[in-house]
């Protein structure tokens, strides 16, 4: 307290004065009255003659939202398919690199509107997990180990994997002749989030194939 | 630091000054927990973690499905889980979301004596500025329901804020909007209870002869109340008081001790002022004796 420095120094000065010395040490006298000098202090500040500045020196947590970027998406947990508002810090400026920093329910989601379960609702935690699986991973035939591959490798491995197969197993026609265009030895497990325009698109294509082995978890 | 919010204040701790308000046509939220509504899903324990930033110690299991086991300073709120058999023999799963409540007459607030630690918004909400809080623990002593805790780290108090930066910019609160079932809503405190008017006389309707609202006026209502399907036993929901009110030990200390305190150290401030005036230069010290006896009769002779 600026104050109580002050008067110790003024009665450290008077003490000098008055003694002909020039010791700073408080006698009894002079430290019963700057004890009495706080006392004072103190009582007048609990009295309510504060300092206004100091008493006005507190706010409200700023709103993280402020300046975000929103980006609408569909929760990736289960098959109810939430919409769910991301929030990454930047403007996608040119040399900012967005991050996530919240996740919350959207609005003007027919499915959920804006609420969520407990793990849609921590769905930050899932972006950000040191677990979390963020490329393809390939395993040679023969080999142990699972090693990072580009898009590219995986998705053109699939692709000569999935027409091998077709070629070598595609049923035309059943034994009584028939047209069935039957491919039974691949199957496809997709779309457990998807809209029903996306559900309906993947069921084209699974039918195209002849695929006949095929879930989009729409039964949930 | 800027505070704009300070012209929001009606109440804060351990001031006289009265606030500014100059805001003061400001409507009164609330948020309305409906526990017969309430699944136990804690959806509402995840988005407060994740709005606010919070993620505890991972804990132990405790026998009870209770997720941490108690309030904690990093969670501010909890589902409580109780099994209780009524009186036809049945089981009845009793989940409430426990929290602060928001009182419009803070047990807190009267408690705390750090200059606006906790301070109350004329929306309603009372909320703890961290910066002018000394952790002396009064609030959690002052609180009749036991909410808020302190951090061992930087020995601060915490408790929930109401998301007041959600709803300073018109947003609801983290926990409602999550919430999948509509048990947690929010609103203004007119329309709350009115919602709450409807949804007790449906639990009425379906035999809950004694629903109610529990917007206890002990501690002058909430601004977070609960539709209870046993509105006349609110302590069968894991506890909760049956009438709240603020522990008159902090009406004593408050509203007796304190005030006497200060007149006596008044009193005393003026008597020894008044002592020195009149009894001070009046007394005489050896050295005065001395000096005086030098200008009489000098050392050296001269006159």
């Amino acid at each position: 307290m600026p104050l109580v420095r002050a008067l110790a120094a003024w009665h450290a000065r008077s003490a000098s004065d008055t003694r002909g010395r020039l010791a700073v040490e408080l006698s009894r006298r002079g430290f019963i009255k700057l004890s009495g000098a706080g006392l004072a202090v103190s009582s007048l500040s609990a009295l309510g003659f504060g300092f206004a500045g100091a008493a006005l020196a507190a706010s409200v947590r700023s709103f993280k939202l402020e300046a975000t970027t929103e980006t609408r998406n569909t929760c990736t947990y289960c098959s109810v398919a939430c919409g769910i508002l991301i929030y990454s810090i930047g403007d996608r400026a040119k040399n900012a690199r967005s991050n996530i920093i919240h996740i919350e329910g959207d609005p003007d989601h027919p499915v959920n509107r804006g609420t969520l379960c407990p793990k849609g609702a921590a769905l930050l935690d899932i972006v950000h997990a040191p677990t979390r699986l963020q490329m393809p991973k390939y395993r040679a035939p023969g080999s142990n180990e699972l090693k990072p591959v580009s898009w590219d490798f995986a998705l053109g491995r699939i692709a000569a994997l999935m027409k091998q197969d077709r070629d070598a197993n595609f049923v035309a026609r059943n034994a009584a002749g028939t047209r069935v265009n039957r491919w039974t030895s691949t199957g496809m497990l997709a779309a457990s989030a998807s809209s029903s325009e996306t559900a309906y698109v993947t069921w084209k294509i699974a039918r195209a194939f002849g695929m006949l082995v095929f879930d989009n978890q729409a039964r949930v | 630091m800027a505070d704009l919010q300070s012209q929001d204040y009606i109440r804060r701790s351990a001031s006289t000054m009265t606030p500014p308000s100059i805001r003061n046509h400001e409507q009164e939220v609330a948020k309305l927990i409906d526990v017969s509504r309430c699944i136990g899903c804690k959806a509402c324990q995840s988005a407060c973690m994740e709005w606010n930033n919070l993620r505890g110690e991972v804990g132990h299991f405790e026998g009870s499905y209770d997720n941490p086991s108690d309030l904690n300073p990093s969670n501010w709120t909890l589902m409580r889980f109780t099994e209780w058999e009524n009186e036809q023999g049945n089981l009845e799963w009793l989940i409430r979301k426990d929290g602060c409540m928001h009182c419009e007459d803070p047990g807190c607030l009267k408690a705390c004596p750090a200059p606006g630690a906790i301070v109350q918004y004329a929306n309603g909400i009372v909320d703890f500025i961290s910066e002018n809080c000394i952790g002396c623990g009064y609030c959690v002593k002052g609180c009749p329901f036991d909410i808020p805790r302190i951090s061992p780290v930087d020995h601060k108090s915490y408790k929930c804020t109401l998301c007041s930066d959600r709803v300073g910019v018109g947003l609801e609160p983290a926990c409602v909007k999550a919430c999948p079932t509509g048990a947690i809503m929010f609103g203004s405190k007119t329309d709350m209870k009115s919602w709450a008017g409807e949804r007790v006389e449906d639990l009425k309707s379906r035999g809950f002869d004694e629903a109610g609202l529990y917007d206890p006026p002990g501690v002058g209502g909430t601004h977070v109340m609960y539709v209870l399907h046993h509105a006349d036993r609110p302590s069968l929901y894991a506890g909760l008081p049956d009438k709240p009110r603020i522990s008159p030990l902090v009406a004593v200390w408050k509203g007796i001790f304190k005030p006497l305190a200060l007149a006596g150290m008044a009193f005393g401030v003026v008597a020894g002022f008044l002592h020195w005036i009149v009894q001070g230069p009046n007394e005489v010290q050896p050295e005065d004796e001395a000096h005086a006896a030098a200008l009489i009769d000098p050392p050296d002779g001269k006159q």
